[in-house]
């Protein structure tokens, strides 16, 4: 009875993470498009939002193991998983208050490592593949997505020098809704096969799928919409920061970063080490910045996505080991820590409700308070 | 520690190469598509000066948003298949 309470606990978790993992990600490929007018925000998100449900069809592959080998896999139980999504969850949203990008799947990483930390103890943790596949790609991917973005950026602007200003900027619009659509579709195949693989490998643990099984139609189905859904909610906080914020984008860049962006993250899971379309993304976005003008970008938002991209793992791993802890009581214990979960999530989203930021004021930058004097 | 920096090189590589590739192609197509526009702004006197015709513009703007079609149309086959 305690096991089947705790799988649909864990399915419905999953879906929720699932949920904040689209709106955490639809800036990912729509903040450009929305920033330059080439997409309506409301059907920028719409787009996304269908595009992840189509891709979460096209690749159902599941993942061999939940934590790609961060931790050991042994100790992984349906208790400790729970621990990870909240761990997981309660980041995402804390980040999207801040409107700040950040890694969903380094917050899932994070919540399983506290949460596994807690349950086997240090000796459980591969620190090793931590460094590997996570820390070393968190430095590598922005950094080349930026570079690329950047030199194509130039470049671009040499050439488009001799063209005629209106039929290079309405050329570049229309690329950036195919460019960024392609990101969408990319987001959809990898970002969505991570919760059905959760879902699956929860379901094989606990004895109702045979090992080896592919995800049953209803998890594929469920983990697309709630991704989908997710995505077609706008995540306007992000959205903001990536479109307006970093810098003020045109066409040009846009079409360029979405385009790097697509490039990087399809070379690299086709070659067999998938980057974090969060952070290859952001990278992109600074890159193309920086390739109008360096004075233009506001590294001010730099570090504070930098900061934020430091903190995500040891931050969902603090939770996900008190959210272990906790819920390895016992029944009481999974509820006190899914009805705290959802105490913490609903005061974030109250407070994200003193200021909005909607479809409608998400390419408005709020002037900051300072006054500038002139004599 | 183990870093696979043969494989990030090789997405380095593949990954600039696809980038520049698709949008200088996209460039250099609305330029030849510019030239259109140029030459109906100059008038029909502005015929004999050095600039391409705009036919040749609109050939090039062809030839290359068929060649970026054809790399996106690759990344697509890559994500379905």
């Amino acid at each position: 009875m305690y096991v089947s309470l705790i799988v649909v606990v864990v399915v419905l978790t999953a879906l929720i993470f699932d949920f904040t993992n689209g709106f955490h990600d639809t800036a990912n490929a729509m903040a450009t498009s929305i920033a330059t007018g080439a997409l309506r925000p409301r059907v920028a998100v719409a787009i996304a939002g269908v595009l992840n449900l189509v891709g979460a069809f096209l690749s159902v592959q599941v993942a061999k193991t939940i934590s790609g080998g961060l931790v050991d896999e042994t100790l992984i139980n349906p208790v400790v998983i729970f621990a990870g999504l909240v761990g997981a969850i309660l980041w995402n949203l804390t980040t999207w208050y801040l409107g700040l990008p950040s890694s969903s799947s380094h917050a899932l990483f994070g919540g399983l490592i506290g949460a596994t930390w807690v349950a086997g103890g240090v000796d459980a943790i591969h620190f090793n593949a931590v460094l590997n596949k996570v820390i070393v790609p968190a430095v590598v991917s922005p950094l080349l997505a930026a570079v690329i973005a950047l030199c194509v950026t130039y470049l671009a602007y040499r050439v488009t020098k001799r063209g005629a200003p209106g039929v290079i900027s309405r050329g570049f619009r229309m690329g950036q809704t195919v460019s960024a659509s392609m990101v969408a579709l990319a987001h959809g195949t990898n970002d969505a096969q991570k919760t059905m693989g959760v879902i699956t490998l929860t379901l094989i643990t606990a004895g109702l799928l045979a090992p080896g099984s592919a995800p049953p139609f209803w998890v594929v189905a469920s983990a697309g919409l709630a991704i989908a859904l997710g995505t077609a909610m706008g995540g306007w906080r992000i959205i903001r920061t990536l479109g307006k914020r970093v810098s003020d984008i045109q066409p040009v860049q846009g079409f360029t970063a979405d385009t790097t962006s697509a490039a990087v993250i399809l070379t690299s899971s086709h070659l067999g080490l998938p980057l974090s379309t969060t952070q290859v993304c952001t990278g992109s976005i600074f890159g193309v910045s920086a390739g109008r003008r360096l004075a233009s970008v506001n590294w001010g938002v730099a570090g504070r996505i930098v900061l934020a991209w430091s903190f995500t793992l040891p931050s969902a791993a603090v939770v996900g080991a008190a959210a272990s802890w906790l819920a390895a009581t016992g029944t009481t214990g999974v509820l006190v820590v899914a009805l705290s979960g959802v105490a913490l999530a609903s005061g974030i989203y109250l407070a994200s409700r003193r200021s909005a930021v909607t479809a409608d004021n998400v390419t408005e930058v709020p002037q900051p308070a300072a006054v500038h004097l002139t004599v | 520690m183990h870093i696979d920096w043969a494989t990030l090189l090789d997405i380095a590589i593949v990954a600039a190469a696809a980038a520049l590739a698709v949008v200088l192609l996209l460039a250099f197509a609305l330029v030849g598509l510019s030239m259109r526009t140029r030459h109906h702004a100059d008038g029909a006197d502005n015929a004999a000066s050095a600039e391409p015709r705009p036919a040749v513009g609109v050939a090039v703007a062809v030839l290359c948003l068929f060649a970026a079609c054809l790399i996106v149309g690759y990344g697509l086959y890559l994500i379905v298949a």
